[in-house]
């Protein structure tokens, strides 16, 4: 049913009552934000658990379907094999190389320590 | 627990090696160790927004080659995967790797299983700067992307490795193998071959794994094998006082020869694999493959059999030579400079014996003062007993000490042996009348004591003299 | 003279120069002003390089928009994201490199939502694009700059990227043409990425002889992209007559509750004409194509969490101003740096591929991808092409959807199966619906706003869907768009 969805989605209710279900907790979402190095205020954690738990119960009708035996489709390109020569090709020189960094020093690119 | 349990170390070793291309993994830049910081890099290699990767062919036949030389099955149709974590040294935020379709697998060197070789590439180089200079101080990190993107091989092994010795010869044999493909530099000092070291003990006889600790970056094999060995004793300790091993990744410190515990990149290893959707996959076909193979190089355990079988080497010694690659490669060279007709298995011996007692067995002959020429000559001028055995050490102490002509310094030093003369024949008679005792004891059947014998010719003649010789004039003297 | 330049489509600029009625640099200084007066927000940057390509090349120095996302040598380019502010490429993107070597000049880099995540042009950080049909509404998204720019007529062509429906989606909504072609026509290298799997380059042009033309000189295999395959016949001007003996197929059975009855009314006037040409209305299925949005909204944002990982402030673009350690620097950079939007995708991505959710989320969708894929190749053997709306309907109003996420991901129904097959598809105007959206409108009725018919043909049919999209274009009364109304 190809606009089903559609149909149903554009009543607003209908995603209210779906939004319900879906469980994210807070707890989840700060996880995934600290692997994403993502700093999150307050009221955005809040609202990002209620934005995905909205999308996350939308996309679970995914699991009507047994797709056990299926292939994954990570692109959809035919292709194999796609190398090149093992050839320099002319780079970048130092200072081009260091005219987009925010900080620089000892002819690196510096940051804070890690761990600090 | 007593203290009489006895416990199994399992070790396995994951290895990555740094691959001889002229260019990067991903990318035309080209590759130098020392390079001024940042001058080798592209949009590509620094990760910059809209740069795709594109593999390096000639990476992928080194991959291949290192996979059959160790005698893994290569896949038909392996995959590139992201490793996600953030950290400078990784310019996209992940790492292009390799994760359920690895290029080569299941193979096996010398009685250890290999689990996997992938490819990868190389983090970059942070360089820790600020109060303490350590990755724990406060202060800057500064990163050097030159090596970011150096294309990489990694091995896995099955825990089969139960000793730091065992770890240390097993490594030694591996780095000559990946040295005599000619498809790294295999430098531990530079980078290019690097090992850490999964460790578990268990009780004697049980199946199951103990929990395990990763040792990381180990930059010699002597560290290697001291900092295994450190590992073992800590978890027995551990075991045996009824406390757990917890599982963590340690730094030995081979200066102080203590372990200690490193915080993680990420704090939680979450490394959300998935399939890399810039790139397709690598699917070699069977010729490339059978060409790949039928080019591989006699390889050090190929080497070792050699020796021993064509050249009557001994075992041990024939490992010594093929495992080590400076060794075997300065061995091949004294045969080659010794030519047909030589004495192969001296010259064995005397490069594993003598040369090894000289310079020590972590250390590269070619780099030492003795030409292959000058050593071929020496165990030839033994041979011919032109020199005795202990003559001949005292040339090779020369040598060492500054290079030279064997010949020269036998005649220099007056060292030519005396062989079968009548000046030698009058020092034995010498040396009978002197130790009386001794040719009592010869005469009822003691044969030792021709020692003080031998001993008083040595002497007299500053160890000009072959001890056999001697041995042969003191039994046509005394009849015996 | 002006109204005369500005009723030149690209293509016929070019007949125009090479004709010698008008040169390169009074076509560029034309369109120069006319952007620098911009009143839609459709740019990011005017004038940054201005060049003006010699006029020998095939495209005589005409004037070209590029959306933001194209990386380009000493011009700043920032996805329209404050995290990459001040950031100058190094090089050029091989879409702009082959632009440039066939003779096009730049005018701009156009407005966009932020690293072309939307679907109304909302989430730039640089301001909302408004749509010249009506400002008060949006000009769709993500490519809705360039659309907006093309619509007003202050850039005759522009580039787009479509992920999920980013060219076509805007094509509809500023009653225009959009074409994406085959996910691998084109080259992707130095077009920031979205969703790796998913992103293609395509023109946004005002007809269709012009999408083809910019496809002829855009299209080809890259060295520099892996994935890159190229057309395997030249792209030609499209010079179709008539559609006889071709298949139009209708994904069935429609359920048309969630769709405007006024985009109804104008498929269902679309498909006539479509038969008038002597084409055949067909109906097939598409079984699974119902779960094309869930998938869409797995896959893209995980590659996207994935692809977004670079911008972290250590080599490029703007870093947040901290005095703490490494943890604390990556995440107040990102914190401040990605707009609303882009964190929400980049923590669905992150979520769906993270350990213990992968198999359910991001393992489900590629295996539903496997399934659209078999259903578009089933369908291909039933029809040449597939039909539907481009989308549910026509431009809405500025932060109309801006509150709820799901709503706006809803406008990219028709686009995103499409998408993950994979195969090419074009936008075309097919009508105008009164202002209030309520009725079909005659050209020319006043705060009329269009809307579009999707055609989708299977891989590198990119000639035959152009000339299927020609045939359509001249059946069809539309009205010009709002560059013929101002000046
Ligand atoms: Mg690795
Ligand atoms: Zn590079």
């Amino acid at each position: 049913m190809f606009y089903k969805v559609v149909a149903l989605v554009l009543i607003g209710v209908w995603v209210g009552g779906r939004t319900l279900c879906a469980v994210i907790s807070g707890e989840d979402v700060a996880y995934v934000a600290r692997l994403a190095r993502l700093r999150l205020t307050e009221d955005e954690q809040a609202q990002m658990t209620r934005d995905l738990s909205s999308v996350l119960g939308y996309v679970e009708h995914m699991d009507e379907l047994s797709l056990e035996d299926v292939q994954p489709t990570a692109r959809v390109v035919d292709l194999v094999n796609e190398l090149r020569p093992d050839e320099v090709k002319p780079g970048l020189t130092k200072d081009q190389a260091l005219a987009n960094a925010p900080e620089v020093a000892d002819g690196g690119f510096a940051v804070p320590a890690a761990g600090s | 627990m007593s203290d009489a349990t006895q416990y199994e170390p399992v070790i396995g070793l994951e290895i990555h090696i740094q691959l001889a291309t002229n260019t990067k993994m991903f990318c035309g830049c080209r590759l130098e160790f020392g390079a001024e910081p940042n001058t080798l890099t592209c949009p590509v290699c620094l990760g910059h927004p809209g740069t795709l990767p594109v593999p390096n062919e000639q990476a992928v036949k080194f991959a291949i080659a290192t996979g059959l030389a160790l005698g893994c099955s290569i896949a038909p149709r392996s995959m590139f995967h992201r490793k996600n974590y953030f950290y400078p040294d990784l310019p996209k935020g992940y790492q292009i790797s390799q994760f359920d379709i690895p290029i080569c697998a299941n193979g096996e060197l010398s009685g250890v299983r290999i689990h996997r070789a992938h490819m990868e590439e190389d983090a970059a180089k942070n360089i820790h700067v600020g109060e303490s200079g350590r990755i724990h101080g406060a202060g800057r990190t500064v990163v050097d992307y030159n090596r970011g993107g150096t294309p990489l091989v990694e091995i896995v092994t099955e825990p089969d490795i139960h000793s730091g010795a065992q770890a240390r010869e097993w490594l030694q044999l591996l780095r000559a193998t990946i040295k005599r493909l000619g498809v790294s530099d295999v430098n531990m000092e530079e980078g290019s071959l690097r090992c850490d070291a999964n460790i578990s003990i268990r009780p004697v006889g049980q199946k199951e794994l103990g929990v395990k600790s990763e040792l990381k970056n180990m930059n010699s094999f002597r560290f290697i094998e001291r900092g295994i060995d450190a590992e073992i004793a800590r978890q027995t300790a551990l075991l045996n006082a009824g406390e757990k091993v917890e599982q963590e990744t340690l730094h030995f410190d081979p200066s102080s020869g203590s372990l200690t515990s490193l915080r993680s990149k990420e704090e939680a290893h979450d490394y959300r694999y998935f399939p890399e959707p810039d790139l397709v996959p690598v699917a070699p076909s069977s010729e490339l493959i059978d060409e790949i193979r039928a080019s591989l190089p006699e390889l050090p355990l190929q080497k070792a059999e050699r020796y021993e079988n064509d050249l009557g080497i001994s075992a041990e010694t024939s490992k010594f030579l093929a495992f080590n690659a400076e060794m075997g490669a300065y061995f091949e060279a004294v045969l080659a400079a010794a030519g047909d007709g030589a004495d192969n298995k001296r010259i064995g011996d005397w490069v594993v014996g003598e040369l090894v007692a000289r310079i020590g067995a972590d250390a590269d002959p070619a780099e030492s003062k003795v030409e292959p020429a000058a050593m071929a000559r020496l165990v030839s001028l033994v041979g011919e007993k032109a020199v005795t055995n202990a003559g001949a050490k005292t040339v090779l102490d020369k040598l060492v000490e500054s290079g030279g002509d064997p010949d020269a310094i036998v005649e220099a030093e007056g060292l030519a042996a005396m062989g079968d003369s009548d000046e030698l024949a009058g020092i034995v008679d010498a040396a009978l009348e002197a130790n009386p005792k001794a040719v009592e004891d010869m005469k009822s059947g003691n044969m030792k004591a021709i020692g003080a014998v031998i001993g008083f010719v040595m002497k007299q003649t500053q160890g000009r003299a072959d001890g056999g010789e001697v041995t042969k004039i003191v039994r046509e003297k005394l009849g015996l | 003279m002006s109204q005369d330049l500005l009723k030149l489509s690209a293509a016929q600029a070019v007949s125009a120069i090479q004709a010698g009625d008008v040169s390169a640099s009074e076509l560029y200084d034309f369109y120069r002003r006319r952007a620098s007066a911009d009143e839609f927000n459709s740019y990011l940057s005017v004038d940054s390089d201005s060049t003006i390509a010699p006029a020998g090349g095939e495209l005589a120095g005409v004037p070209i928009a590029i959306k933001d996302l194209f990386c380009m040598e000493g011009v700043e380019t920032r996805a329209a994201s404050k995290i990459l502010n001040g950031y100058v490429p190094p090089y050029d993107s091989t879409v702009v490199a082959k632009l440039r070597a066939a003779g096009a000049s730049f005018i701009g880099k156009t407005n966009m939502d932020e690293f072309a995540m939307g679907s109304s042009n909302e989430n730039s950080a640089f301001g909302a694009v408004r749509n010249p049909w009506d400002p008060t509404r949006v000009p769709g998204g993500s490519s809705g700059g360039s659309a907006a720019a093309v619509a007003a007529g202050t850039a005759p062509w522009a580039t787009g990227t479509d992920t999920g429906g980013s060219i076509r989606q805007p094509a509809a909504l500023c009653g225009l043409v959009g074409l994406k072609p085959t996910y691998g026509a084109v080259s992707r290298f130095g077009m920031i990425a979205f969703a790796s799997s998913l992103d293609q380059a395509g023109p946004i042009t005002r007809d269709v002889a012009d999408a083809a033309l910019m496809l002829k000189h855009i299209h080809g295999k890259d060295a520099s992209d892996s994935t890159s395959i190229g057309l395997p016949e030249d792209v030609v001007a499209p010079s179709a007559e008539n559609l006889n003996g071709l298949k139009f197929g209708i994904p069935a059975p429609l359920d048309w509750g969630g769709v405007q009855t006024v985009v109804k009314a104008v498929f269902d006037a679309s498909c006539k004409r479509i038969e008038a040409a002597g084409g055949e209305i067909v109906e097939l299925p598409l079984p699974h194509a119902d779960y094309a949005l869930s998938a869409y909204y797995i896959i893209a944002p995980a590659e996207a969490s994935a692809n977004l990982a670079r911008m972290d402030g250590v080599r490029f673009g703007q870093r947040a101003d901290v005095s703490g350690g490494l943890t604390e620097m990556y995440e107040t950079t990102r914190g401040e740096g990605f707009g609303p939007e882009v964190k929400r995708r980049i923590m669905l991505g992150t979520y769906a591929l993270s350990s213990g959710y992968y198999d359910a989320y991001y393992g489900q969708a590629q295996k539903v991808r496997t399934k659209i894929v078999e259903d578009f190749k089933a369908a291909y053997e039933t029809c040449d092409f597939i039909i539907t709306p481009t989308s549910p309907s026509v431009a809405f109003g500025l932060g109309e959807k801006t509150d709820d996420p799901l709503q706006m991901y809803l406008s990219d129904y028709f686009t995103v199966p499409i998408s993950l097959a994979g195969v090419p598809a074009i936008s075309l105007p097919a009508g105008l619906a009164t202002s209030d959206g309520s009725a079909v409108a005659e050209p020319g009725t006043e705060g009329a706003l269009p809307v579009g018919l999707q055609i989708a043909a299977p891989h590198f049919a990119e000639n035959k869907l152009l000339d299927a999209a020609h045939v359509f274009e001249r059946e069809t009364d539309f009205a010009d768009g709002p560059w013929t109304w101002g000046s």
